[in-house]
């Protein structure tokens, strides 16, 4: 479904990303896994053209997306909760998810709504409240909403578990779990290591700009460089 | 003498309060002050004036055309002046320095075309004075009230309920949070100075009826009060505009009626200073971002 081929992408003179390549068959969950500052941001950035790569080619259901502008990206399927969720905070809860619904003109949008007020009731309780005032884990659930209410092909998650208690770290995953089971294709980037390797079929580890292991989750979940270098060594 | 006073002021402040609103929608989308604001106020001053004279139309059809023509003037200044500077590498200072080219380039034109001499609306143009009693208001006070009154309403409705007013919104917030919900912010800023240049060129035709005087360099000092205002306000907030224009304007007008007429624009912009020291971000802005809604 999605296709990254030798990408080589960076801001000015740093280059975060040298020559990767990764693919997210249609239905799966894809981790991509590593340590701060592999580059992992960045590649989420590259898929969503808010970073231009220099060289390689990405493609969305065989169609060029590299040169695409963002929101042209979004048009075409694909959504991204970013990294530290970037809530519109002088707008409701309501009004962040109507956002979410920008690209759409469809009748149905109250409904997709009412859909996200159920999976998370918290945001239904809270809907006139102000993005800005939720909680951490609130916001990242609005953050979840609101891409889906675009109703994307292909969801990309950067960090969706940072700075979040570890109760709304499972249930976020959880969320995640049954949106992929919904059928949505999921691209995750985490620092939760453990957890993006349980949820996910494919993952992918970078490391300083480069993709040094790939393959089924469960593979990569028994490596053992894996096991040492995120796991602390021992599987579960 | 008070009630006048206040009467006065009010429909000065609504005034400035238009203008400042312009400033304010375009600090807010894109971050830079637009010096050539003052420009198109002045502009739209001068087409109010000739659709009054050479068409004969009434004043509200005049500011109707002038707002157009305010309008595609913003387009133009987006367009020329600041989308070729929206790149990376570009120093966040250039935009600003572009439209104070703008501003320079336009004041020019206009002082070649229509020469530097003051123009004044036909004598007689707008009825007299009603008397209330308490106190009197004029025609011309009545229009620039009820048409600033009427455009800070319907702003705030576009900019509240309406999608591209959300999506404005959006775009002040973060470009790049807009791009990601599909929100195109090319369109949506050119849009909104579109819009703050219709607001600017609605403000020049009242101001120049209100004083009866159009000329070439009228924008250059309206433009630092709407500067004052937009930061007393607090900047890229609606709301601040509207409420620092009322202050503006009616400092300036009780410190005129008090005695101090040589002082007005010192006894004002002192009084902003004051206000400043108490809340540095602004009346409305907030403190961690720096006087950003």
């Amino acid at each position: 479904m999605l296709k990254i081929e030798n990408v080589v992408a960076g801001y000015g003179h740093i280059t975060a990303l040298k020559s990767i390549n990764l693919e997210v068959p249609q239905g799966s969950i894809v981790s991509l896994i590593g340590a701060n500052g592999a580059g992992k941001s960045t590649t989420m950035r590259s898929i969503m053209g808010l970073v231009k790569p220099t060289e390689g080619r990405i493609t969305f259901e065989g169609k060029d997306i590299t040169s695409m502008k963002t929101h042209d990206i979004v048009k075409a399927g694909i959504s991204l909760v970013p990294e530290g969720r970037q809530i519109l905070q002088d707008m409701s809860v309501y009004e962040n998810l109507e956002m979410g619904a920008y690209i759409r003109k469809d009748a149905e949008i109250n409904d997709d709504i009412k859909k996200v007020f159920k999976r998370f009731p918290i945001l239904d309780e809270r809907s006139y409240q102000l993005g800005g005032t939720l909680s951490g884990g609130q916001q990242q659930m609005l953050a979840i909403g609101r891409a889906l209410m675009a109703r994307p092909k292909l969801l990309l998650l950067d960090e969706p578990s940072m700075g979040l208690a570890p109760l709304v770290v499972n249930e976020i995953f959880e969320v995640i779990k049954e949106i992929s089971a919904e059928g949505t294709t999921v691209l995750l980037v985490e620092q939760n290591v453990r957890q993006a390797l349980k949820i996910a079929d494919y993952a992918y580890v970078l490391e300083t700009g480069k993709i040094v292991l790939s393959g089924p989750a469960e593979e990569i979940r028994h490596d053992p460089r894996v096991m040492e270098a995120y796991l602390g060594g021992k599987v579960e | 003498m008070f009630l006048q006073q206040l009467v006065n002021g009010l429909t000065l402040g609504s005034l400035y309060a238009v203008l400042a609103i312009g400033l304010t929608l375009v600090f807010g989308v894109l971050n830079i002050i637009n010096m050539a604001h003052g420009g198109i106020f002045m502009i739209g001053a001068f087409v109010g004036l000739f659709m009054v004279t050479v068409f004969e139309v009434n004043i509200f059809v005049a500011i109707l055309v002038a707002m157009v023509v305010g309008a595609i003037l913003g387009y133009l200044l987006e367009f020329v002046a600041l989308r070729p500077l929206r790149k990376k590498n570009v120093s966040h200072l250039a935009p600003l320095i572009s439209t104070i080219g703008v501003s320079i380039f336009i004041e020019s034109v206009a002082l070649l075309v229509w020469g530097p001499q003051t123009r004044s609306f036909p004598p007689d143009f707008i009825g007299g004075l009603i008397d209330f009693g308490m106190f009197k208001i004029s025609m011309v006070q009545i229009i620039g009230l009820g048409v600033s009154i009427v455009l800070m309403l319907i702003l705030n409705v576009l900019i509240k309920k309406t999608k591209i007013g959300k999506a404005i919104r959006a775009v002040s917030l973060s470009t790049e949070t807009a791009s990601l919900l599909g929100i195109n912010p090319t369109l949506v800023i050119s849009v909104t100075v579109m819009l703050a240049s219709a607001l600017g060129s609605a403000a020049g035709v009242l101001v120049g009826l209100s004083f009866d005087a159009v000329e070439p360099m009228m924008g250059v000092v309206i433009g630092f009060k709407g500067l004052a205002v937009l930061i007393l306000g607090g900047l890229g907030n609606i709301t601040g505009a509207m409420v620092g224009g009322f202050i503006l304007g009616v400092s300036e007008v009780f410190s005129v009626a008090y005695g101090a007429s040589s002082y007005r624009d010192a006894v004002a912009f002192g009084l902003i200073i004051l206000l400043l020291f108490w809340r540095p971000q602004g009346l409305f802005g907030s403190k961690d971002k720096g006087g950003r809604p």
